[in-house]
C-alpha cells in the first residue's frame, strides 16, 4: 500500500511550476515559463501512467475487486472528534483513470501551447494558471472526502475564471469569464448545502465510510424529509445541481460557450477535456450513494443528462463559430455521460451505464480535445472562428486535417474507433433502464454526426476563401499534440474498461450488442451522408432550408433565448425588484450605522490622545489608578 | 546532587556560554574588525537556537525552583527563534559606523535579557521568577537608550526603568504579602494554600499588575508608546515580541497552576482587562503616524487578544496563548523587518513616508502587507489560526460576550492596518523610498517570516503538539 506514496508528486509538482512560474515568471523571457510547465507536467504525466499501470494490472485486484487505497493523508483540522477536515489522497478505479485523463490532456495542451500561444502578451502568466488549473483539478480527482473535493472544485472554478478571461483587454472574455464564475458558483452553493446535509445526516466526509456497500449511516435519514422530499434526495439533488453547474447541465449550460472566449488550448483542457466532466466524476464518486440512498435524483439525472445531449446537438447544428459547434457538442456528450450514470444500475452487468460513463468519459477526453485543439490549429491558420471564412483547408493543413477526420469519424461513432465503443455501451444501458431516453439518444447519435460532419466539410472541403496569407500547416509543437491524440482517439476502444473502472470494482463480461449497435452506426453514416449532400460542395440547399424552417431556425440559433431569459429574469426583475430595496436599506440604514460607528470611533480616539501625555509622573499615576481599579473590582465580584 | 542534572538548564547555560563568548571575542578582536563580531555573534546564536530544539530531559532542579517540561522547553525555542529574527534584522544596523564600538554590547545585553526571560519561564518559585523578571528587565533600559546621543532613546531608557522600577516595587510587595500569607514561594506548595482571605487577593492583584507592566495591559500599558518610539527599531521588536511573549507564558503558567483555585475571581479581572486593552489600544493606534508607535498600539492590542485565550482556563486555553505567541513572532517580526529595511535604507519613520513604496520596492511592500493581514487575523495566513484559537479558547468558556467585543476590536484593527497598505499602494508620493536592497541577513530573516506566517497556518500538526504538550504540563 505504501508504495503509491509517490503519488503525491503527481500534485505537488503543478502547484510548484505555479508557484515558480507565477513568481518569477516576469524576471526570465516567457519561453523559460513555457518549458518548466511542460517539463513539470511531463513528469506529473508519467508518473501518472505509472500509477494506473501498477494499479490496473498490479495486483490491486482481490477478491472484492480493486481496493481503494489512501497512500497518503493528514488531518489538516480537527474541530472536534467528528468533525475532521483531512487532505488526502484516494486512488481507486475512477480516480486512478480521471489522473491519466488530466495529465495526458494536460501535458498535450502544454505542448501545444507552446506553439498556440508563442508571442502573445502574458505567456509567462498563461503557464503559471495552466499549472494551478492542473494541481487544482487533481486535487480534486484524487479527493478522499468531499470537504477536499469541494475546496479543489472552487479551485478549479477560479482558475477556468483566470483561463477564461486570460485576454482581460477584451470586453467579451471578460463578460464570459464572470458569467461562467457566476454561473457555477451559483450551482456550488447547491453543493455546499448538500454537502452540509448529507454530512449532517452521515457525520462524515469520507467518501470510503459514504460508499461503503450496506453501511448503516443512513439510518437516520430516512425520517427525515422536507416539502414530502425525503432528505437523502434533496442532499443527492443539491449536490447534483453542483456537478450540473460544472458539467453545464441544462439549465445551467449558458456559460459553456461563452466559455469559448479563452485562448482555445484552454478550451480544450478545462471545458472540453477535464473540469467540465467533474459534475460526471461527482456524480459516479457518489454512485452508490445516490443509486441506493436517493433513487429519485438519480431519476433526475437521468432526464437533465438525456435532455440536455438531445437540446444542445439541436443547437449545434445552426452555429458558425467552429469553437461553439465544438461547445455544444461537449454539452452533448456531457448529457450522454450523465444519462449514461442515470439509467445505471449496480453491480456486474446491471453496473453497465456506470462503466460506460466513465469509459465515455475517458474517450471523449481524448477526442474532444483533439478536436478543440485541432479547431485552435485552424484558427491559427485562418485567424478566424467563423466556418463562413473558411474552405479548402484540406490542401494547405494535411495534418490537422487527417487528425480532424478521425476525431470527427470517433465522435459520429464509426467502428472500430474508440467512440464507437463507449457509445455503444451509453445505449445498451439507456435501453435496458428506459425505452423513451434511448429513443433520445438514437436520435442525438445522427444530430452528432451530421453537425460534425458540417464543420468538417465546411472546413476541409469546399472553395478557398480570400485569406490574409496562404494558411499553412502548425508547427511541430502543435501538430505532435494533434497525432498523439488522433492515436488515442483511434486504440482508447480497446481498453477493457468493464474489467477495470466498474461500479462495484469487480469488472464483468460484455460483448457487442450487434441489435443496438448497427442501427447506431446506421444512423452516423446517415448523419454523415446528409452532410456530404449539404455541404460537401456549397450549395444554396442549406441557406434555403434555414429559411423554410423560419421562426424555429433563428430560435435555435439564438440558442432557444435562454441567454436572453436569464438575463431578463436577472436584470428586469431580481435587480429591480430584490436587489435594488436591498441597495437602499445597506446604502441608508447599515452603511449610515457604519459611518456613525467609525465617526464615534474617532471622536473618541480624539478626545482621549491627551492620556497619553509622555510624563512619567502621570503613567505613575495612571499605574497605581489602575491597581486600585481592579482591586476595588475584586470588592465587588467578593460581594 | 548529581551534576549531570545540568542538563535540564541546557538553554540557559547555552546562552550564557554564548554571553561570554561574545565577551570575550570583543576583548579579542582589534579595533578595526570590530564588526567581525557581528558574523560571529550571528553564527553562534543560530547554533544555539538549532541546540535548543534537540529534545532532552524534562524534570525539577533546586528541590523544584527551576523546572523544566516539554512545554517550557518548547516556549524558550520560540523565544530563541524570535531571537534569531531580530539579531539577523538588527545586522545591516549594527553595521553603521556610529555603532561600531558597541556592537558586543547589544549582543551582550540582549542575551543577559533572554537568560532571565528562560529563567523566568521555568521558574518554579517567585524568587527565581522575580530574579528572572528583574534580569530581563533592567538590561533593556540599557538598550532602549542605545543610541543615548540621541535624546528619544535616553528619554526610552529613563522612562522604562522608572516605570519599571514602580511596577516592580508593587509586583514584589505583591510578592511578599503572598508570602505573608501562605508562607512558602513555591508554586506548587501554594497552589494549594491560596484562598481568598484579603491578604492573599491584595497580593494577586499587585502581582497582575505587575505582570499587567510587562505585558503591557491598559492601564499599566503608558510607557510601551514612548519607548517603542523612542528606542531603536530593533530594540522595539524585541521588546514588542520577545519580552512580551516571555511574560505571557509565565503570566499564563501562574495564573493557571498557582492561582487555579481562584480561577473564578480572576476571571472577570482578566476579561475588564482584556476590553479595555483591546478597546483603548485601538482607539489610540488609529491616530498614529509615526509607524513604531503604531506598531507599539498595535502590540498592546494583540496583548488584550492574548487574555481570551487565558480566560479560557484549561488545556485548550494554555495551547491557544503559546500557539499565538509562536503566530505573532513572525507576523509581528516580519512587520517590523520592513520597517527596520525602510529606516536603514532612508530614515523613513513616518507612516505617510510609506506613500508609494509599492512603486519602488514591491516584495517589501508585499512582505508588510502580508505581516498586517496576519497581525488584522485574515485567513489564511496563521494570523487568522491564532485569533480563531483565542476566540474558541473564550467561547468554550461561555464567554460570547467577549468574543464579539474581540470580533469587533479586530474590525477597527483591520482598519488602521489596512491604512498602511493604503499607503504603500494607493497614495500617491512624489518622492517614494527610493529602491534599496536588503542585507542579506534581513532577506534570510524576512524570508523566515514569511514561511513562518504561512507554515504555521496550514501545519496543523504544530497545533497538535502543543496542545499534547499542554496537557502533559497541566496534568
Amino acid at each position: 500500500m505504501a508504495g503509491y506514496t509517490y503519488t503525491v508528486f503527481i500534485l505537488i509538482i503543478p502547484l510548484v511550476v505555479f508557484l515558480i512560474t507565477g513568481l518569477l515568471g516576469m524576471k526570465w523571457k516567457p519561453i523559460v515559463s513555457g518549458i518548466i510547465g511542460t517539463i513539470g507536467l511531463g513528469i506529473s504525466f508519467t508518473l501518472s501512467i505509472i500509477t494506473a499501470i501498477t494499479y490496473f494490472w498490479g495486483g490491486s485486484h482481490g477478491a472484492e475487486g480493486f481496493h481503494a487505497i489512501i497512500p497518503f493523508e493528514l488531518t489538516w483540522l480537527k474541530f472536534t472528534e467528528t468533525l475532521i477536515i483531512k487532505m488526502g489522497i484516494l486512488l481507486d478505479p475512477i480516480s486512478v483513470m480521471m489522473l491519466v485523463v488530466v495529465t495526458t490532456i494536460s501535458f498535450m495542451v502544454h505542448i501545444y501551447s507552446l506553439g498556440y500561444m508563442k508571442g502573445e502578451v502574458g505567456f509567462a502568466r498563461f503557464y503559471s494558471f495552466l499549472s494551478l488549473f492542473t494541481f487544482s483539478m487533481l486535487g480534486l480527482v484524487i479527493a478522499p472526502n468531499i470537504f477536499q473535493m469541494y475546496i479543489f472544485w472552487e479551485l478549479v472554478g477560479v482558475s477556468s475564471f483566470l483561463l477564461i478571461g486570460f485576454y482581460y483587454t477584451k470586453p467579451s472574455a471578460v463578460a464570459a469569464s464572470k458569467k461562467a464564475f457566476i454561473v457555477t458558483r451559483f450551482a456550488d452553493l447547491g453543493f455546499l448545502i448538500g454537502i452540509l446535509i448529507l454530512s449532517f445526516i452521515t457525520g462524515t466526509f469520507d467518501f470510503a465510510k459514504l460508499t461503503e456497500p450496506g453501511t448503516a449511516i443512513f439510518a437516520s435519514a430516512a425520517s427525515m424529509s422536507f416539502m414530502g422530499i425525503s432528505a437523502m434526495t434533496w442532499a443527492m439533488t443539491l449536490i447534483f445541481i453542483g456537478g450540473a453547474g460544472k458539467s453545464a447541465m441544462f439549465p445551467f449550460h449558458i456559460w459553456l460557450p461563452d466559455a469559448m472566449e479563452g485562448p482555445t488550448p484552454v478550451s480544450a483542457l478545462i471545458h472540453a477535456a477535464t473540469m467540465v466532466v467533474a459534475g460526471v466524476f461527482l456524480v459516479a464518486r457518489m454512485f452508490t450513494v445516490i443509486h441506493f440512498q436517493a433513487p429519485d435524483a438519480q431519476e433526475i439525472i437521468a432526464y437533465v443528462g438525456g435532455f440536455t445531449s438531445l437540446f444542445a446537438a439541436i443547437i449545434a447544428i445552426t452555429q458558425y463559430d467552429i469553437k461553439r459547434v465544438l461547445a455544444f457538442s461537449t454539452l452533448s456528450q456531457l448529457g450522454y455521460m450523465m444519462l449514461s450514470l442515470g439509467v445505471s444500475g449496480y453491480g456486474g452487468e446491471e453496473g453497465l451505464g456506470f462503466m460506460a460513463s466513465m469509459f465515455h468519459l475517458f474517450t471523449h477526453a481524448m477526442f474532444k480535445a483533439l478536436l478543440f485543439l485541432g479547431a485552435g490549429s485552424i484558427i491559427h491558420a485562418v485567424h478566424s472562428n467563423y466556418m463562413y471564412d473558411m474552405g479548402g483547408l484540406r490542401k494547405y493543413m494535411p495534418i490537422t486535417h487527417i487528425t480532424f477526420l478521425i476525431a470527427c469519424l470517433t465522435i459520429a461513432g464509426v467502428p472500430p474507433l474508440s467512440g464507437f465503443f463507449s457509445k455503444d455501451e451509453i445505449l445498451v444501458a439507456a435501453y435496458n433502464h428506459n425505452k423513451l431516453l434511448f429513443a433520445v439518444e438514437y436520435i442525438v447519435a445522427g444530430l452528432t454526426a451530421f453537425y460534425m460532419f458540417r464543420l468538417y466539410f465546411s472546413v476541409f472541403w469546399g472553395k478557398d476563401r480570400h485569406y490574409h496569407h496562404t494558411p499553412h500547416e502548425s508547427p511541430l509543437t502543435m501538430s505532435i499534440p494533434l497525432m498523439f491524440l488522433a492515436v488515442a482517439s483511434i486504440f482508447a476502444g480497446f481498453l477493457p474498461f468493464h474489467h477495470l473502472v466498474t461500479s462495484d470494482k469487480l469488472g464483468f463480461v460484455t460483448e457487442m450488442h450487434y441489435a443496438i449497435a448497427i442501427p447506431s452506426v446506421l444512423i452516423g453514416l446517415f448523419g454523415i451522408a446528409m452532410a456530404w449532400i449539404l455541404y460537401k460542395k456549397e450549395s444554396g440547399v442549406p441557406a434555403k432550408m434555414a429559411k423554410s424552417w423560419g421562426i424555429l431556425y433563428t430560435a435555435t440559433y439564438n440558442k432557444f433565448y435562454f441567454d436572453e431569459i436569464y438575463l431578463f429574469v436577472t436584470k428586469k426583475i431580481i435587480f429591480n425588484y430584490i436587489s435594488r430595496p436591498i441597495a437602499w436599506f445597506d446604502r441608508h440604514i447599515i452603511d449610515g450605522f457604519m459611518v456613525g460607528i467609525g465617526m464615534t470611533t474617532e471622536r473618541i480616539s480624539y478626545r482621549i490622545k491627551g492620556m497619553q501625555s509622555g510624563q512619567l509622573q502621570h503613567y505613575a499615576f495612571m499605574f497605581v489608578a489602575g491597581t486600585l481599579a481592579l482591586t476595588l473590582s475584586m470588592l465587588y465580584f467578593l460581594m | 546532587m548529581d551534576l549531570g542534572q545540568f542538563i535540564l538548564m541546557r538553554h540557559e547555560l547555552l546562552l550564557t556560554i554564548a554571553a561570554l563568548a561574545i565577551l570575550v571575542a570583543e576583548i579579542f578582536t582589534s579595533e578595526k574588525n570590530k564588526s567581525g563580531i557581528i558574523t560571529f555573534a550571528l553564527g553562534l546564536f543560530a547554533l544555539v537556537t538549532v541546540v535548543g530544539f534537540i529534545p532532552g530531559e524534562t524534570g525539577n532542579l533546586f528541590g523544584g525552583s527551576f523546572q523544566s517540561s516539554q512545554l517550557t522547553t518548547f516556549m524558550k525555542n520560540i523565544l530563541n527563534l524570535a531571537v534569531l529574527i531580530v539579531f539577523l534584522q538588527a545586522e545591516g544596523w549594527l553595521r553603521k559606523p556610529e555603532n561600531a564600538d558597541k556592537i558586543s554590547e547589544y549582543f551582550i545585553l540582549t542575551l543577559a535579557t533572554l537568560i532571565g526571560m528562560n529563567f523566568m519561564v521555568s521558574a518554579g518559585d517567585f524568587l527565581i521568577f522575580y530574579i528572572g523578571l528583574e534580569t530581563a528587565t533592567i538590561p533593556i533600559a540599557g538598550l532602549a537608550a542605545f543610541d543615548k546621543m540621541k535624546s528619544k532613546s535616553a528619554e526610552a531608557g529613563i522612562k522604562l526603568i522608572l516605570s519599571s522600577a514602580l511596577s516592580s516595587g508593587i509586583l514584589l510587595f505583591g510578592l511578599s504579602m503572598l508570602y505573608g500569607a501562605t508562607g512558602t514561594i513555591y508554586f506548587a506548595d501554594m497552589a494549594g494554600l491560596i484562598s481568598k482571605d484579603a491578604m492573599t487577593l491584595l497580593g494577586f492583584i499587585f502581582f497582575v499588575s505587575g505582570m499587567g507592566f510587562k505585558i503591557s495591559l491598559v492601564p499599566f500599558h503608558f510607557w510601551t508608546a514612548d519607548v517603542y518610539e523612542g528606542a531603536p527599531i530593533n530594540v522595539t521588536s524585541y521588546l514588542s515580541v520577545v519580552s512580551k511573549g516571555a511574560a505571557a507564558f509565565i503570566f499564563t503558567i501562574i495564573l493557571f497552576t498557582v492561582f487555579k483555585n481562584i480561577v473564578e475571581l480572576w476571571q472577570p479581572m482578566i476579561y475588564t482587562l482584556a476590553v479595555f486593552t483591546m478597546t483603548l489600544a485601538n482607539l489610540f493606534a488609529l491616530r498614529q503616524n509615526n509607524i513604531k508607535r503604531f506598531l507599539a498600539f498595535s502590540s498592546i492590542a494583540q496583548a488584550g487578544f492574548i487574555l481570551l485565550g487565558i480566560i479560557g482556563f484549561g488545556e485548550l486555553g494554555l495551547t491557544s496563548v503559546v500557539y499565538f505567541v509562536l503566530v505573532y513572532v513572525f507576523t509581528n517580526l516580519g512587520a517590523f523587518g520592513v520597517v527596520a529595511a525602510v529606516h536603514n535604507a532612508s530614515g523613513v519613520e513616518t507612516i505617510s513616508g510609506y506613500n508609494g513604496l509599492y512603486k519602488t520596492n514591491p516584495m517589501l511592500s508585499l512582505l508588510m502587507t502580508l505581516s498586517l493581514f496576519s497581525l488584522a487575523g485574515i485567513p489564511p495566513v496563521a494570523g487568522f489560526f491564532g485569533k480563531f484559537f483565542l476566540f474558541t479558547a473564550a467561547a468554550s468558556k461561555g464567554y460570547y460576550l467577549l468574543v464579539l467585543i474581540a470580533v469587533l476590536n479586530a474590525t477597527i484593527s483591520l482598519y488602521y492596518y489596512l491604512l498602511v497598505i493604503k499607503a504603500m499602494f494607493i497614495a500617491k508620493n512624489e518622492e517614494p523610498v527610493a529602491w534599496f536592497r536588503s542585507t542579506l541577513a534581513m532577506r534570510i530573516s524576512l524570508i523566515m517570516c514569511v514561511a513562518g506566517v504561512f507554515i504555521i497556518g496550514f501545519a496543523s500538526g504544530i497545533f497538535e503538539y502543543i496542545r499534547s504538550i499542554s496537557q502533559l504540563f497541566l496534568n
